[in-house]
């Protein structure tokens, strides 16, 4: 997983007083590409996580919506189809693993807004993001298709957690449509024109940044801005943020701390334009 | 159960029948049978601007038995998963899982597009994950176009250094404690197949 968001995670995560610890020994969820050759080992890929969780009495807090989709899936699907969950535990039970369906699979985000609250955050803002105009970018499976508790197509957490902040969240009505994902690697000439329409839509709005929750999305918009200015003779040089790193940045931690220095796209200029952070 | 034997010299008329029954397995996959041809999964797709068959007309083959001509078209493997369609879609149908039992189909039948780069990073992906636990994205991605383009791999070069270098992509690969665990898991799952105690899925695909 990415470093910076990773880093940014822990380290917001902590001044909350959530107590996050590193899943033991996890495995790969198996993103998409798993799914499409084989579909048993891919729950059973999941349900081994799954098991190790309540193995040691724990929730999942996960930071990629691919990871949540796929968790969430398999909880819900072994709770659903009693064929595919015997098919599964028979397969745990040969190495000695069992899963009883008692683990609650959050994303991150969610934990942040939903069970800390806006008294918690707005506690922890010592530099708030004041004038910072961000686009707040969902993407797909953060909602979709199983996440209730936000809205499947036009979520609002995101746009929340950065009012709390102090920031301004603009209008970004694509904030849920895809990015391609993996067809940035497939195919590239579709995922280049789908990553072209959010920055578009994402600058048009007012956005001088982007905020992503997802390690995917934020790598097909960051890493693809020169391919994309050259395909279409734009010029993008939009930068892009994990939401933790603006929640860091919110409560006074160094860019160092946060892995403010990983970026392809500067926001050095930015940064010291808004919120005057030279380090 | 779908049968193991030569599938290659299936008649398309038979497979027809084999797709049907393999997509009645997936949890859900039954609602399939629901779909009325109303469109909103083609207009809600990103991507089906650029597919040979729409998500909507991929159905409609299924009903008039041409799924092999779709499985063959760049259709599937364009599906980002990104479950536009199954959130809308006014008869419940999970069209996403459909996708992705279409792509497993595929590969299992030997149904896919010349150079087509995305099974193959797919089954490269799975490889990993198997041996590994974990997945390395840049020898993923140097193993995969070293077998279909190397030439796209200069093109990339310059990008996966200032990646490397920024810290942002790990440089070894890390297997994880539990990797025989898992894989004796995984020979459980398919002992159980081959003796026909499987819940949908092949014992081919799975294994």
């Amino acid at each position: 997983m990415n470093k910076a968001y990773d880093k940014s995670a822990r380290v917001v995560s902590k001044a909350l007083g959530i107590d996050l610890t590193e899943l033991n020994d996890w495995n790969c969820c198996g993103a998409s590409a798993y799914m499409s050759i084989r579909e048993l080992r891919a729950h059973l890929l999941s349900a081994r996580n799954l098991a190790i969780a309540e193995r040691e009495k724990k929730d999942l807090a996960v930071v990629c919506p691919a990871c949540y989709t796929n968790l969430t899936k398999t909880n819900h699907y072994m709770g659903e189809d009693a064929k595919l969950r015997r098919t599964v535990e028979s397969a745990l039970k040969a190495a000695d693993l069992q899963y009883m369906g008692t683990v609650k699979v959050r994303h991150l985000l969610d934990v942040i807004v939903s069970d800390i609250g806006e008294t918690k955050v707005r506690a922890k803002v010592t530099r708030p993001l004041s004038g910072l105009k961000i686009a707040p970018y969902y993407g797909c499976q953060f909602t979709r298709p199983l996440g209730d508790y936000d809205d499947k197509e036009f979520p609002t957490m995101l746009d929340t957690l950065l009012k709390w902040l102090g920031a301004e969240p603009v209008n970004f009505p694509l904030k849920a449509k895809c990015c391609g994902g993996i067809l940035m690697i497939t195919n590239e000439p579709v995922a280049l024109s789908l990553v072209r329409s959010l920055l578009d839509c994402a600058v048009q709005n007012g956005g001088e940044c982007i905020a992503t929750i997802c390690p995917l999305c934020h790598m097909s918009l960051e890493a693809y801005q020169g391919d994309i200015n050259k395909a279409f003779s734009t010029n993008f040089k939009v930068p892009m943020f994990y939401f933790t790193q603006l929640m860091g940045l919110a409560f006074g931690f160094s860019k160092k701390e946060l892995g403010i220095n990983q970026e392809l796209v500067s926001s050095k200029a930015l940064l010291e334009k808004r919120l005057e952070v030279a380090r | 159960m779908v049968s193991l034997s030569e599938p290659a010299e299936r008649r398309p008329h038979e497979l027809a029948d084999v797709f049907l029954d393999a997509v009645y397995e997936i949890p859900g996959g039954e609602r399939i049978k629901q779909c009325i041809q109303c469109g909103t999964c083609s207009a809600s797709c990103p991507t089906s601007y650029a597919m040979d068959y729409s998500p909507r007309e991929i159905i409609a083959a299924f009903r008039a038995g041409m799924l092999d001509r779709v499985l063959r078209s760049n259709t599937v493997w364009l599906c980002s998963s990104c479950y536009y369609c199954t959130v809308r879609c006014p008869s419940g149908i999970k069209l996403t899982d459909i996708m992705y039992e279409l792509k497993r189909l595929g590969v299992e039948f030997g149904l896919v597009r010349e150079g087509a780069i995305a099974p193959t990073i797919s089954k490269a992906f799975v490889n990993m994950v198997d041996n590994y636990g974990r997945v390395h994205e840049t020898m993923l991605v140097m193993r995969v176009f070293l077998r279909t383009k190397p030439w796209a791999l200069l093109k990339m070069m310059p990008q996966g250094l200032k990646l490397i270098t920024r810290g942002r992509l790990p440089f070894l690969p890390h297997r994880i404690k539990g990797i025989s665990e898992m894989n004796k898991c995984a020979g459980a799952m398919t002992d159980a197949m081959v003796a026909g105690l499987h819940a949908g899925g092949s014992a081919a695909k799975e294994a």
